[in-house]
């Protein structure tokens, strides 16, 4: 690890104040940010640590919540509020990581914490576009097992490993952002690039800027849940991931929010099947039909080929299970 | 290993085969398998509350005076030679004292490789350690740095550039498959057994199944990363290693550092599980030479990264296993034969057909490996090298073949069961797996399974059952020695260099010492861990507790004599010999005439001595020569695998066992436990991702390797006959390893039979149950 200059900031001004200029990085939980500078993948010179920023949980005017940036992963999926009226939210945080990581893990950290690829993290001894921009990819010829069947580019095919994002994509939270030109606030589905020919360009935040939040709006789905598909029990990345709400009434679709993890750059936003699923009937034949569609796009690797069938299972199963149709 | 060798084996076994068993040891059982107190009681490990209030010292906790940290640099290449090193920015860093690579790395020669033949021969590779520019692996080490503390060496190394000249490397298992070599001999085995003509067995059997298993590689993961604390003091060394083999290591380092083997101590109390890959490596190598150069302590713990460079760990393998059988299910032809890696500078020969010699009777065989040479870092011994993965592919093949038959798995097992060993035709000196089956079917249900695939559903979930064979053969090491002085306060100390990993060897032997000397426990104390004490063999081959066992008998036997020497004509049991008596209730009594005893106390103060001390070493040991010496296994699981993703959830394993006396069910019951959850690892979870292209392993971190995590570990029940083996120690065969051995293959064919799937390859992956 490289030495490195470590300050805490007590506001937000502060803040951005501190991480202006050099290569400073804001240090949240550091469970992603402080393996990775072990790893040399980063290299910041200094640190601002943006723990001690608002982690506060709080109900908004219109009956939404707004989440303290600094807020811990486990405080969130604990959250009264959030296990009742966002279940989908807490299921997804809990089937991320270790209970010791999500204690430390914040909500901002973990909207920026960077792709498990093994050829991004290996500086010693792998190619990566992400990393070291024009360098090339060695994961498209190589284990890419965890990698995109949709959204990647030739320049990268990495996942973004978030499982909370993918819940929050899902619920159309949006992310509260201050810098040094103001305050702003970017929709989660917008926040998370696609790779195209820039995969090291990973969020929409420029620099100077921090999220301060995520406002989550009021509830729309009569029920939700998280169903994540992975190679061991618990600790280990999705392969797939559905986050899902439903509200059928009559047998009729009449709310409906999907979006995958593990298939893609970013948390997946299933616009194209929510559109074909509104308003029809929800029976699986017209789950598997959405699916299909949504990924029709999809260009699968040898390795991770078997997702697009994993995805269509996954997604019309949690859908079934929410319409209570297979009850 | 050579035709020489198989010659002077086999003819050993011929004599040995003429040589009454009497004459031989355990010719006539220990008598303790009749008269145990402490064997075989429950008793927690000794060390167990040193280890909960933090006070065991682990090899990279040793606390020294000076004492400096050192950090080591991988190839980033497979194969070549470096062309340029730039070490000025390194050795400019802060807090650097020294930087080392193969221009200023003292000379030495290289390592003898693990052999049977000479026991201070221990190196798991046999390349030059940094002696020279050229690179033979991804991951050999390159440069070492000594710094102030751990960080700046971290950082430090970091610094060192290196360019290489890079060569083409061979780094593709299939297509190296070509050039494999048949070696004459595996282990002390030879490689090709063919009796009978089995392909033409196999052709005309009525029944048959042939296919192809795969079983990928696999890397240590014990919790303790190695480390080594070194100190040069004088002309002599010691070393804070974490080990198996502490004498044999301290033999090996006086001989490449050209010192006496009594200028060399090396010490390990505890070992934070070794598996196999706590051996000597060139971390330790490095570690005493940089030690030398700065003349501080040096300590080197290897991070999570670097034991996957470094440390070898189990090959992959490609495995043939074909069997025909009659109508009735006899087995006429039994085929294994297969493909690992073995580098020829590496020592491990993956013996995943040695366990098949054993399992089952059969009309004809061929049994044949071959090593497949590539540039790795080379494999080594982890946790029943051999047994684990061969169980895998035999075990699947008898439940394909029971399926063929259409009848019970465990029936057709039985009908093959050997009585004498089907290769050799050497006795079993105890066998009985057939009724570990029946003990572990009835405790298991298995009468509840379906044998059509599929039939049991709970929701999106189908339900399987599978059962399969596990086995290890019993080792006993030569060259075990030990001390035991016996006081007149009636106290005793065992000494002896033996190993602790974490499996209870101090509380085994304790109770085994405890009962061998008519003491109760608490008058035994066992020092162990310090190649200053009399010479043990490494801890591998589940061999230890019985070789170890051994040595204590022969010392016993000794200080038997000794004390009826100091008894005199004035004691109660004057006259006796040694062979009269037993040591029973703090002293010495007559087998036939048991009122002839005198106590410790009494002959010691009469003799005007506070304690009498006697050494031995174990015998040979030839009984594993005249007879066949196998713990085997019945494994038993029930799972889960779901319609809609292919995930496999493990709902109920039990293991039931057949290893001669269980010494300790406390420990013993955990050894297993611990063995069964490596062999979930190995059937679902756990794979080296080596990269064919670079040669370079890319999941190096326990995030990206999959161990089984708690949530994929069910409840395990573990049950054993408990019979004894007449022919060992106590009567006592080997646990550490046969646990692994067989799980993967009951898990397999408890997937098979929820969904109808055969899977062949390792790991049990949900994408190939989709």
């Amino acid at each position: 690890m490289n030495p490195v200059s470590y300050q805490r900031a007590s506001s937000i001004d502060q803040a951005i104040q501190m991480a202006a200029g050099g290569r400073g990085r804001l240090l949240g939980g550091g469970t992603n940010l402080v393996d990775l500078m072990r790893k040399g993948v980063e290299r910041p010179s200094s640190l601002v640590d943006v723990t001690t920023l608002s982690d506060a949980i709080e109900e908004t005017s219109e009956g939404g919540l707004l989440i303290g940036a600094a807020a811990r992963n486990s405080a969130v999926a604990a959250h009264l509020q959030i296990r009742s009226r966002y279940p989908m939210l807490a299921r997804s945080i809990l089937a991320g990581a270790s209970a010791q990581i999500r204690n430390m893990a914040t909500v901002g950290g973990n909207l920026m914490q960077r792709t498990r690829c093994l050829y991004f993290q290996d500086v010693a001894g792998a190619r990566c576009n992400r990393r070291a921009p024009g360098s090339g990819c060695d994961a498209a010829g190589g284990f890419n097992r965890y990698h995109a069947i949709i959204g990647a580019s030739p320049a990268c095919i990495a996942t973004h490993p978030s499982d909370m994002c993918v819940a929050l994509a899902a619920l159309d939270a949006r992310i509260q952002v201050a810098g040094t030109r103001g305050a702003r606030t970017i929709p989660i589905v917008d926040f998370h690039r696609l790779p195209g020919e820039r995969p090291d360009l990973e969020t929409e935040i420029e620099p100077g800027e921090l999220i301060v939040a995520v406002e989550i709006p009021p509830p729309r789905f009569a029920r939700s849940t998280y169903r994540k598909v992975r190679d061991r029990a618990s600790y280990a990345f999705a392969l797939v991931s559905v986050a899902a709400g439903l509200t059928v009434r009559a047998g009729r679709i009449e709310e409906i929010g999907i979006a995958f993890g593990g298939v893609a750059p970013k948390p997946w936003r299933a616009f194209k099947a929510e559109t074909a699923l509104r308003g029809g009937p929800a029976t699986s034949q017209a789950f598997e039909a959405a699916l299909a569609d949504e990924l029709a796009d999809a260009t699968p690797l040898p390795g991770n080929a078997f997702k697009i069938e994993l995805a269509q299972r996954t997604l019309s199963a949690v859908l079934t299970e929410l319409s209570g149709s297979d009850r | 290993m050579s035709r020489m060798q198989n010659a002077v084996v086999e003819s050993v076994k011929t004599v040995l085969g003429w040589v009454p068993a009497q004459w031989l040891p355990g010719g006539t059982p220990d008598p303790l398998i009749l008269r145990r107190a402490a064997i075989g009681r429950q008793a927690s490990r000794l060390d167990g509350p040193e280890k909960v209030r933090g006070q065991a010292r682990f090899a990279a906790e040793v606390a020294m005076d000076r004492l400096c940290y050192a950090s080591l640099v991988h190839s980033t290449v497979t194969l070549g030679r470096i062309t340029r090193l730039d070490t000025a920015n390194a050795e400019a860093a802060p807090g650097v004292i020294l930087v080392m690579t193969h221009r200023n790395m003292p000379r030495i020669g290289t390592l003898a490789l693990i052999g049977l033949t000479d026991l201070s021969a221990v190196g798991n590779s046999s390349l030059p350690i940094m002696q020279e520019p050229a690179v033979r692996y991804n991951g050999q080490v390159v440069a070492a740095v000594v710094a102030e503390t751990q960080e700046e060496a971290d950082h430090a190394a970091s610094l060192i550039e290196i360019d290489y000249a890079v060569d083409t490397a061979k780094t593709r298992f299939d297509d190296a498959k070509d050039k494999a070599r048949t070696p004459a001999s595996i282990l002390i085995e030879k490689n090709h057994v063919s009796v009978g003509n089995a392909e033409r067995e196999l052709g005309r059997a009525p029944h048959r199944v042939d296919n192809i298993y795969r079983t990928p590689g696999h890397n240590h993961n014990a919790i303790e990363l190695h480390g080594v604390t070194v100190a040069w003091q004088g002309g002599s060394l010691v070393v804070h290693d974490a080990t198996q083999m502490i004498a044999p290591s301290a033999n090996a380092l006086a001989k490449l550092f050209g010192l006496k083997k009594e200028q060399v101590r090396v010490l390990s109390p505890f070992v934070g599980g070794g598996f196999g890959g706590k051996g000597l490596w060139d971390h330790q190598v490095v570690a005493v030479a940089a030690a030398r150069l700065v003349d501080r302590p040096v300590r080197l713990m290897l991070s999570r990264d670097s034991v996957y460079r470094m440390i070898g760990g189990r090959s992959p393998t490609e495995q043939r296993v074909a069997i025909g059988a009659d109508a009735d299910g006899q087995f006429t032809a039994l085929v294994h034969t297969g493909y690992s890696i073995m580098p020829p500078y590496g020592a491990c020969p993956e013996q995943y057909t040695l366990g098949t010699r054993a399992l089952y009777r059969s009309k004809s065989f061929e049994i044949v490996q071959r090593h497949v040479d590539l540039d790795v870092v080379p494999n080594t011994f982890m946790r029943a090298p051999g047994e684990a993965i061969g169980t895998f592919a035999v075990e699947c093949a008898i439940d394909e073949l029971a399926h063929a038959i259409g009848i019970d798995p465990i029936e057709l097992r039985r009908r093959n069961e050997p009585d004498r060993h089907p290769i050799s035709d050497a006795p079993f000196s105890q066998r009985a797996l057939t009724q570990a089956y029946a003990d572990g079917a009835k405790r298991f249900g298995w009468e509840r399974r379906l044998a059509e695939p599929g039939a049991r559903h709970d929701g999106e979930w189908r339900i399987g059952m599978g059962c399969a064979s596990g086995s290890f053969p019993y080792a006993r090491m030569p060259g075990a020695n030990v001390r035991i002085t016996l006081r007149r306060d009636g106290s005793a100390t065992v000494s002896c260099s033996a190993q602790e990993m974490g499996m209870g060897t101090a509380t085994v032997q304790v109770q085994h010492a405890a009962d061998r000397l008519g003491l109760p426990v608490e008058a035994i104390t066992f020092e162990m861990g310090d190649s200053a004490l009399p010479a043990g063999p490494m801890a591998g081959g589940s061999s230890q507790t019985v070789s170890v066992a051994g040595a204590i008998m022969a010392a016993t036997e000794k200080l038997t004599g000794e004390l009826l020497r100091l008894a005199g004509n004035d004691s109660p049991i004057a006259g006796l010999r040694a062979g009269d008596v037993r040591l029973v209730d703090g002293g010495i009594a007559g087998i036939n005439d048991p009122s002839r005893r005198e106590s410790y106390r009494s002959i010691l103060a009469r003799a005007a001595r506070d304690e009498v001390t006697v050494s031995a070493a174990g015998s040979a040991p030839l009984e594993m020569l005249k007879f066949a010496m196998h713990s085997s296994s019945a494994i038993f699981c029930e799972l889960r695998v779901s319609k809609v993703t292919g995930e496999v959830r493990v709902d109920r394993l039990l293991g039931s066992f057949d290893c001669g006396t269980i010494l300790n069910p406390k420990t013993a019951a955990s050894q297993f436990k611990g063995g069964m959850i490596m062999g979930l690892g190995l059937a679902l979870t756990e794979e080296t991702l080596f990269d064919e292209r670079s040669g370079r392993i890319m999941n190096a971190t326990l995030a990206d390797y999959h161990i089984p995590s708690h949530l994929d570990v069910p409840e395990i029940d573990v049950m054993w006959t408990g019979i004894a083996d007449p022919r060992s120690p106590l009567g006592a065969r080997g646990i550490g390893e046969i646990g692994i051995t067989g799980v993967a293959a009951a898990v397999a064919n408890a997937v098979f039979n929820a969904t109808g799937k055969r899977i062949r390859d390792l790991p049990v992956t949900l994408d190939k149950l989709l």
